[in-house]
């Protein structure tokens, strides 16, 4: 009955995926940023200490007696410690020419407009920073450049950098965490409207198609409207059907029975024997197309229901003992009794309507083959059971299979009116309650049908 | 028995009136539910056959009202719908049965006759000829103040000659009256009920009279 609808990903998984997705690399690009702020913040310290300790030898530096003296303070060396040792190389330049310190320390091409230049740079295996600076002495007519170049290996730095970035790596992870577990909850809210809008549905008996009211999201609006709308349009066709249904048989059956009883009042005042045999094959024949089109309908009717059922807690004697005392009119008008046995109250969960269609059909298929003046037992046992048995002709071995088929009807059934439904609906309502059908024989003759629900 | 029929097809409310006066009863018509109400306001009824779609409304709501105002003449409802959708409306409401549309007349006779027989009490509409006291509600027939129950054909041809004393019934025309359509019919059948009638009808001084080649007639001895 239910289609399974062609599912093409999850907006769950990919709501999670997106949100996920874009916190890592958010999370990432904090990492990068906070650790190159960082490095660039630590290395601008190194600067200005190396800096200020270049000026401070710069200072130092003076021409006495035309000759260059420089007496390098304690001081600039002092501020350079690093609690990791950093080793310091110094070179000091006259005039471009070597004096004094670390030869392999190579002047740096200095800028045109600034006395200072720091670069990066490699001496003897170890990554250092140097700066280098110049000053020009004049004295005694001399003038002589002094250039002072400065390094300082860096295992202080990329120590704090190592403690930075760490930091740094443990911010990302935690508000990489934060925004998953925040994506997973609001993935899990979003979801949850649907899935309680869902859930109300599917709870609705098959009955109701009024529209859905409780408070939803604005984004859901549109959904439930035309929800709403589609469920209207179903109620006003299924009732238009009904009505359509109940119409019809109203048109057709309203003229069939004037007809009817016509040739009746006709036939009791005709005398020809042609002309009375005539009249009740007429009859017969209305009889026939009245009985078919209302089992049709009455199939239509317990498919609908069947495919649909609507349990509720009924007693089956009672129900059946309604059924009897309907029938027993007919059963009279053809002398025959109808006698219910069995237990005194059998409770049942099912749709009643079904069921007594069901019985009822098997009742005036026993009463239409029934002998005269017999019996027919309706038997209601807990089990539940119930058995319908006559004592007409029975059924033919070979037909009891498929007697339940639609327009299936028995070769000794010829003379007597009949649409072939009535087992079929029987069947189906047992079915619809996860029961059987069983036709067979009595022992001492005569038809037994029995109905497990 | 006086009955009232609801129906706004005329062409089924003749055949359904020239069927029931045949039988012996009183009938009004009304085609539309203002009519009806109008007759069950100034007549009673034994007993009202209601169609349910009717010009101008639903012949539920006149049950539902008729029922409200604590009148409690039988109703049987004639319905052209589907038996299983309409049982639950006509009953609850307060139909002490229905027929759907086209009906066996005998059916609806044996309907009629079952329902009032559930409400008797109301009206006894017993008939005397000879001694011989026949109620058709309860189906009793009292010969030399013994009283017996008559089986339901036995007590349709009882009830056909007794109510036409004196007139000649053929053997087909008490044969349509007993039987339904689908039944097959021996001539057999008739004779074995007119014996039985006449055994019952015995220590009396009505008789049945086997008229040859024309039928049996109902007579009263003096």
């Amino acid at each position: 009955m239910t289609t399974n609808p062609n599912v093409s990903g999850s907006l769950r998984n990919r709501l999670v995926l997106t949100l996920i997705g874009g916190a890592a690399v958010l999370a990432v690009l904090l990492f990068f940023a906070v650790r190159n702020y960082a490095a660039q913040v630590a290395q601008q310290g190194q600067d200005n200490i190396l800096e200020a300790s270049v000026t401070s030898i710069l200072d130092a530096a003076a021409l006495r007696d035309g000759v260059l003296e420089v007496d390098i303070p304690y001081a600039a060396f002092s501020m350079l410690t690093t609690p990791t040792d950093d080793r310091v190389f110094y070179a000091i330049y006259q005039d471009g020419v070597f004096l004094s310190g670390y030869e392999d320390l190579r002047l740096a091409a200095a800028p045109a407009q600034s006395d200072w230049s720091f670069t990066s740079g490699e001496l003897r295996g170890e990554r250092i920073r140097q700066v280098s600076a110049s000053r020009t002495l004049v004295g005694l007519g001399r003038q002589t450049e002094i250039e002072v170049v400065l390094g300082q290996t860096q295992d202080a730095l990329s120590r704090t950098l190592d403690q930075i970035s760490r930091n740094a790596a443990f911010l990302g992870l935690g508000f990489f965490l934060l925004t998953a577990a925040l994506s997973f909850w609001i993935t899990s809210t979003t979801i949850g409207q649907l899935n309680k809008l869902t859930t109300s549905v599917t709870r609705r008996g098959p009955q109701d198609l009024s529209p859905f009211k409780k408070p939803v999201p604005r984004e859901m609006a549109p959904l439930v409207m035309s929800l709403n709308s589609l469920m209207g349009r179903l109620d006003q066709s299924l009732s238009q059907s009904e009505d359509f249904i109940a119409e019809a048989a109203h048109r057709v059956r309203t003229p069939l029975a004037t007809v009817r009883s016509y040739a009746e009042a006709t036939l009791h005042r005709v005398e020809r024997k042609e002309n009375r045999e005539a009249l009740r094959a007429m009859v017969r024949a209305i009889d026939e197309s009245s009985r078919a089109a209302g089992q049709l309908l009455d199939h239509a009717m317990i498919t609908f229901r069947a495919d649909h059922l609507v349990r509720e807690d009924v007693d089956l004697v009672e129900l059946i003992r309604d059924l009897v005392q309907r029938l027993t009119p007919i059963a009279e008008m053809k002398e025959l009794s109808l006698s219910m046995t069995g237990d005194p109250t059998v409770p049942y969960s099912g749709d009643p309507i079904l069921i007594q269609n069901a019985v009822r059909n098997m009742i005036d298929n026993a009463l239409k083959y029934a002998p005269l003046d017999s019996t027919v037992e309706i038997e209601i046992n807990g089990k539940p059971e119930i058995k319908v048995s006559d004592s007409g002709p029975g059924f033919l071995p070979e037909e009891v299979e498929t007697l339940t088929r639609r327009f299936e009807r028995g070769k000794n059934a010829a003379g007597t009116i009949g649409s072939g439904l009535g087992l079929t609906i029987a069947q189906d309502v047992a079915i619809a309650h996860g029961g059987t059908l069983v036709l067979t024989n009595q022992p001492s003759g005569g038809a037994c049908v029995i109905l497990s629900l | 028995m006086k009955f009232l029929l609801v129906e706004d097809n005329l062409d089924l409310a003749n055949a359904v009136s020239s069927r029931m006066r045949l039988d012996g009863h009183v009938i009004d018509h009304a085609a539309n539910l203002e009519d009806a109400t109008a007759f069950v306001e100034t007549e009673e009824y034994d007993l009202i056959l209601l169609d349910i779609m009717l010009p101008d409304g639903d012949g539920r709501d006149f049950l539902k009202r008729h029922r409200a105002s604590r009148l409690d003449t039988p109703v049987i409802v004639l319905t052209a719908r589907s038996q299983v959708s309409d049982r639950i409306g006509s009953l609850d409401l307060g139909a002490d049965d229905y027929v759907t549309k086209p009906f066996d007349h005998a059916e609806l006779e044996a309907r009629c006759r079952a329902v009032l027989r559930r409400k008797s009490g109301s009206a006894k509409s017993t008939i005397e000829i000879g001694g011989v006291v026949f109620d058709p509600v309860a189906g009793h027939l009292t010969v030399a103040g013994e009283t017996l129950s008559l089986r339901n054909r036995e007590l349709r041809m009882m009830e056909l000659f007794i109510n036409a004393p004196g007139h000649v019934f053929s053997k087909q025309k008490l044969a349509d009256r007993l039987f339904s359509y689908d039944d097959s019919v021996t001539d057999n059948a008739i004779e074995v009920y007119v014996g039985r009638l006449r055994k019952h009808l015995e220590p009396s001084d009505l008789k049945i009279t086997t008229l040859r080649g024309l039928g049996y007639r109902l007579d009263h001895d003096h």
